[in-house]
Parts: structure tokens; C-alpha cells; sequence
């Protein structure tokens, strides 16, 4: 029997040279004689020992990492030989600490499955949401998602069920599902992951979705900057119709559905649902006014459910007769499992999906371990460039909407950056007014001129300029910006900036004290 | 490095008519053209415009707002460098100044000899793997300054 070898095909394991391990692995079992296969797997998640090859024995998989292409010839007298021992070796799998302790419910099949094949889907519990679907009625799964207490994981956290239920009750000649993949927040991959690693949970998400609110056809908006996802989930979307799970009369049902990829062109703003919209209608990414809803008015003015990659991806596991599980897990109205995203200065960082409730200290210290500079955790920036930067002193805030938000934060996508006691956080402050500047649409004054003002102002502030004063300016046009934008962009970006501004006062002054302390 | 195709009206009409008839085309049509020629030759404009039934003013406002688009060809390489959150905390910034020291040019920019463009980039969604950035397409994690020089010396090839 041939040995076969895991190596991830995730973008991130390729770009610390999963690609060139793989082309190791194959020359030297070539030159060895040992038949193996070689699956490309998505990520377990555990970027820090990315490239993380896995090998299956009898007793199930074992994992090794991070390799690189000198480790391979070692590392493959390791693999065949009967105890593996290797210095890079890290045991079962399954039993890794870190991902033991996680409870991956989205993420069930995301590294374990090859994500190129349909088979191998079906026999990881694959469809066996949407198949349950096709013999229920549309009221009987909107009753099941409503149950689950499933909420929008592109950050805005409005419940899935309810939003389903206008596009299934607004009668149309045409109906779109629509899946947010434009992932613009830093710290966040979750979206890419899944796309690249179990694109078919995504794909049958939003069949279901369609199903539901008899819609024919559905978009996959992916920003160009993942043309890896773009891959997979084309290559996916063509197997899928293959196996008859698109097109015609799926499962040989009486519905039809079928997707189509789109890519982004660099715009940040098309992560907002309705300049999303807009730019798959083939316009300048311009938000929209709300009403009309999507729901009731969306894509090509027609009713339209559209939402982020995880929240159908979440879909299959809760159709699947998992509602109620599904909303065992969680705290308060956050319910279900979060994958949430370790990222910049952290020592471990990665996915890891768990349930609402763990506090953000848990997340950065322990599962995180700290940062991998050594230094002191000085902040962290939670849900994007728009998400607040939050101290230590609230490190025990829970993840959980209604907790974030009573700090005046946001979990957002669930994407974690973790910053060192170097941060300088007027700099910070000054990267988010920036970056609003970049990328605003330019439809509202607010988000447009505002941003630009704000630069302005902090340089002054930088400059020694009146700094008080200017202080007071910037408070003021958060407030402006936070009460007057059209959508979360400018009405979101006050969150970093009030939050530095708040929690790290010390660093408004010409010279910032950190920053000497540091050097 | 890519290998584009010289502008010719004729390819050009072709690449058009191949997507024209899908569902809010521009997008589509515009990146199609720039893979073909390396960027969105002035005179598609008129001609994406003619075949989608669109004024050449809205063309052009949707080419001039996505970041991607360009007016025109890139230099031979393009090395993008991440500039967002995550790869700030993990030192991207002084990466990406060692960058401009050594290629001689702001990001943004291409250099003289048009052998490398420097381009910012807001995440490529390798945020636990940072500082990271791309070159012609190809990924590149775990930064530091041997792996930026590195880059930059594959770059000015």
C-alpha cells in the first residue's frame, strides 16, 4: 500500500514553502523506491509549524513540522522506519494540545480532507446537510437556523435566520445568494482557509441557502489578493458540478443551483455588503443606502441573501441535525463556535475555533503564548483595521458581541493582532485614519473628508502642534465620523483611533514614551 | 515575471466579446485585459464601453477606483509587501523601508531601469505567518531581512 503524506496547499504553508517540500518528498521517495501519495490538504490552522506534513499510520495521523526541504531525506527515514522518531515529530495529530482543545465544528474537516475531491468530502459527513435540506420544507429550515442562534460572522453578527426568511418571503422572478469572500480585515484568514482547505462546506452553505429561498444562482466574491482561494473554489465549484451537487436538479431533486466566482480588484470597501453589490454588478464599489435591504433589493436589484464565507460554512454542520448542538455552545446571544484568527506578533498563532465565551486573555497568552519577539504584550487590535485596540487591563473580556461592544470594540471577523511594548499607537491611530483615506469610497463627506482630516490632525499632534487642541479635533471627528458615515468604514475607523487615544494616552505627545522606553 | 501580449485592437475586441455577455461584465472584462496585456490599454475603454452598452465615462470610473487596475505596463517584476496591521506588528515597516532603501524607490513605484515595481498591498491573509509579501504572484511568509533581500535580489535579475 502506497504511504500517503499530507502537505498543506494552504496559501500561508505556501508561502514558508509547502511547495518546495512537497517536490522534496516526491524526489526522495522516487529515489528510494517507496510508492506514496501525496494529498495537498488545507491547514490544520497551526501556522507557526507551517509547513506541517502529515503521515497516516495505523494508529492515525502523524504530524511533523515545521519542515523545510534539507529535513525531508531525515524526515522520510522517520515517516518509514516503525517508531518516527525526529526532532520535528509532534505526535498524533489529533492529540496536539492546541487543537485538541478547540471545538471545530466549521472547521471539522478543514486539514483532514483533500479538497479537490467531492468523494472525500461525502465520507467526512459532506452533504448530509444539504440532502437533509431537500426533504424538508423552506419554513422547516429557517426554523432549524433560527434555532441554531447562528448570527453573520462577517462581523456585523445579524441573525442568519432572519435575514433568510425576508429573501424566502419576498417573491421574485429571481432570487441570488451572494458569499462575502472579499476578507480585507488584517489579522483575518478564516475565509481563505476554509476556501482553500474544505471549499465544499462553503459551496453547500450556500446551495442550501438557495434551496431555502429559491434562488437559482449564487456569487462567490473573492478579493483578488487570494487568487489561491480562486483556485480552489473554482476547482471545487467544477467538481462539485460533476458530481451533480450543481447545475440541474441537484441530488436529482427538482431545484437547480449554480455559482460562479468573481474576483475583487483590490478595493477594500467591496467588503461591505452593498459596495460589494455594487462591484459584481460591474460598478464603482459605492456603498448603497440601506433601506432597500439586500434582502429585499440586492444584487441586480433582485432579492438577495448574501453573507460572509463562515456563515455558510457554518450551515452544513446545523442542517446536518446539528441546530441545537450548535446553540449549546456559546454565551449570552453569541452562539455556536467562532474560528477565531492568532495573528501578527504572536508566538503560536493560527485558527482556532472554539466556542463564545473565552476570554481574550486565554486567547493571547495562553493559546497564543504570547508574542514571538519575547517582549511584553502591549496591545492587541481585535477585528480589523476597524476593530479597537484593546490594553492588558481588559484582557478578561470575554469573546462575545454584546462584551466587545460594551467596551466600545467589535469582534468583527475574529481576526486578533497582537502588538509588542515597541508599538508606537498614535502611529497606529494614524494607519487607521490612513487607511480609511485609501479606500474610502468617497460617497459620504464624513468617511472622505474626514479621514484625510484626521492624518492631518495627528501629524500635528506628532509635530507638537498645539496637542491639546488637536486632541479635542480628533475626538470630535471620531464622533462626526462615527455618527454621520454611511457604512461601518467611516463609521468604524474612531474604534482604533478612539481606542488608542483612550488606552494608550501616553503616546499622543511629540515623543512617545514607549517608544523611548523601548530603546 | 510575466509575459504579456503587445496591445492590439483586435485581441482586444476579442477578450471584450469573450465576456460581454455574463452579468455585470466590466469587472471581469478589466482583469481579463490585464492579464492578457499587463494593463488596461486606454483605447479598451471606449471598447469595453461600446460592447456593455455603457458610457466611456463609467468605464474609466470604475477602471480609475480598484487599486488593481493599471493605465500602464508594470515594471518586469512586481514585488508587493503587505502594509497592513498584522504585518506592522510583526516588522513589516522596517522591511519595507529596507526595501525602498535597496530598490532606490518609494513603494508605489517602479524603477528606473523598469525592472521592479514596489507595491503596497492591504493583507494577503497570511497574518500568523507575518511579515509576508508577494512577488509575480508567488508567496512569500515569514519575512526577515535576509528572505526581503533575497526577494529583491530575484527581483532586479
Amino acid at each position: 500500500m502506497k504511504m500517503r503524506i499530507f502537505v498543506p496547499r494552504d496559501a500561508a504553508a505556501i508561502s514558508v514553502g509547502a511547495d518546495e517540500v512537497a517536490a522534496a518528498i516526491e524526489q526522495t521517495a522516487a529515489k528510494r523506491d517507496v510508492p506514496i501519495k501525496i494529498i495537498r490538504n488545507g491547514s490544520r490552522g497551526l501556522m507557526w509549524l507551517e509547513p506541517m506534513i502529515e503521515v497516516a499510520t495505523l494508529k492515525g495521523r502523524v504530524a511533523y513540522g515545521p519542515v523545510t526541504p534539507a529535513d525531508v531525506p531525515s524526515l522520510f527515514e522517520a515517516m518509514v522506519s516503525t517508531n518516527g522518531s525526529h526532532p520535528l515529530r509532534l505526535g498524533l495529530t489529533e492529540e496536539i494540545p492546541w487543537l485538541k482543545r478547540q471545538t471545530r465544528l466549521t472547521f471539522a474537516r478543514c486539514g483532514i480532507i483533500d479538497p479537490r475531491s467531492t468523494e472525500d468530502y461525502r465520507a467526512h459527513d459532506g452533504y448530509k446537510g444539504l440532502e437533509r435540506a431537500l426533504t424538508l420544507t423552506s419554513d422547516a429550515i429557517l426554523a432549524d437556523v433560527t434555532a441554531s442562534g447562528l448570527r453573520g460572522r462577517g462581523g456585523a453578527g445579524f441573525p442568519t435566520g432572519i435575514k433568510w426568511k425576508t429573501v424566502a418571503q419576498t417573491s421574485a422572478d429571481h432570487k441570488y445568494i451572494v458569499c462575502n469572500a472579499d476578507e480585507g480585515d488584517s489579522g483575518t484568514f478564516a475565509d481563505r482557509m476554509i476556501m482553500e482547505g474544505d471549499p465544499f462546506v462553503v459551496i453547500e452553505g450556500m446551495t442550501i441557502a438557495g434551496v431555502t429561498v429559491g434562488a437559482t444562482k449564487g456569487y462567490i466574491y473573492i478579493r483578488s489578493e487570494y487568487p489561491h482561494a480562486v483556485e480552489a473554489m473554482n476547482a471545487a465549484i467544477a467538481a462539485g458540478r460533476r458530481a451533480g451537487y450543481l447545475g440541474q436538479r441537484i441530488c436529482g431533486s427538482q431545484h437547480n443551483f449554480d455559482l460562479e466566482v468573481r474576483v475583487g480588484a483590490g478595493a477594500y470597501v467591496c467588503g461591505e455588503e452593498t459596495s460589494l453589490l455594487e462591484s459584481l454588478e460591474g460598478r464603482r464599489g459605492l456603498v448603497r443606502a440601506k433601506p432597500p435591504l439586500p434582502a429585499h433589493k440586492g444584487l441586480f436589484g433582485k432579492p438577495t441573501v448574501i453573507n460572509n464565507v463562515l456563515s455558510f460554512a457554518a450551515i452544513p454542520f446545523i442542517l446536518a441535525g446539528g441546530a441545537k448542538t450548535y446553540a449549546d455552545f456559546g454565551m449570552g446571544r453569541s452562539r455556536g463556535t467562532m474560528p477565531i484568527q492568532l495573528a501578527g506578533n504572536i508566538k503560536q498563532g493560527g485558527l482556532f475555533e472554539t466556542a463564545f465565551g473565552i476570554t481574550l486573555g486565554e486567547l493571547v497568552d495562553e493559546i497564543g503564548g504570547g508574542t514571538f519577539t519575547g517582549r511584553p504584550v502591549r496591545a492587541v487590535q481585535v477585528g480589523g483595521p476597524l476593530g479597537a485596540y484593546f490594553p492588558r487591563a481588559l484582557f478578561d473580556t470575554p469573546f462575545d458581541y454584546e462584551a466587545f461592544a460594551a467596551r466600545d470594540g467589535l469582534i468583527g471577523h475574529a481576526g486578533i493582532v497582537v502588538f509588542d511594548d515597541t508599538v508606537d499607537m498614535l502611529k497606529q491611530a494614524r494607519f487607521a485614519m490612513e487607511f480609511c483615506a485609501i479606500e474610502s469610497c468617497g460617497k459620504c463627506t464624513p468617511c472622505r473628508i474626514g479621514s484625510t482630516r484626521g492624518v492631518e490632525t495627528i501629524d500635528k499632534i506628532r509635530a507638537g502642534e498645539r496637542v491639546e487642541q488637536n486632541l479635542a479635533v480628533i475626538e470630535d471627528l471620531c464622533n462626526t465620523m462615527k455618527f454621520g458615515s454611511l457604512c461601518a468604514l467611516g463609521g468604524f475607523t474612531p474604534y482604533p483611533v478612539s481606542s488608542a487615544l483612550k488606552h494608550f494616552r501616553e503616546d499622543f505627545s511629540p515623543a512617545p514614551k514607549s517608544l523611548q522606553a523601548a530603546e | 515575471m510575466s509575459v504579456y501580449e503587445p496591445w492590439d485592437a483586435g485581441r482586444g475586441a476579442e477578450i471584450i466579446a469573450e465576456h460581454s455577455h455574463l452579468e455585470g461584465a466590466t469587472l471581469v472584462i478589466l482583469h481579463a485585459l490585464q492579464e492578457a496585456f499587463g494593463y488596461v490599454p486606454e483605447p479598451a475603454i471606449p471598447m469595453v464601453a461600446e460592447a456593455l452598452n455603457l458610457s466611456r465615462a463609467e468605464v474609466h470610473g470604475v477602471f480609475t477606483f480598484y487599486h488593481d487596475f493599471r493605465h500602464k505596463p508594470a515594471g518586469k517584476h512586481v514585488l508587493k509587501l503587505c502594509r497592513a496591521e498584522a504585518c506592522q506588528a510583526a516588522g513589516g515597516d522596517a522591511l519595507a523601508a529596507r526595501a525602498e532603501a535597496r530598490l532606490g524607490v518609494a513603494i508605489g513605484n517602479t524603477t528606473p531601469d523598469e525592472r521592479v515595481t514596489l507595491e503596497p498591498i492591504y493583507c494577503l491573509g497570511l497574518c500568523a505567518t507575518a511579515p509576508s509579501a508577494m512577488l509575480d504572484g508567488r508567496l512569500v511568509g515569514r519575512l526577515d531581512e535576509a528572505r526581503i533581500d533575497a526577494l529583491i535580489a530575484e527581483a532586479q535579475r
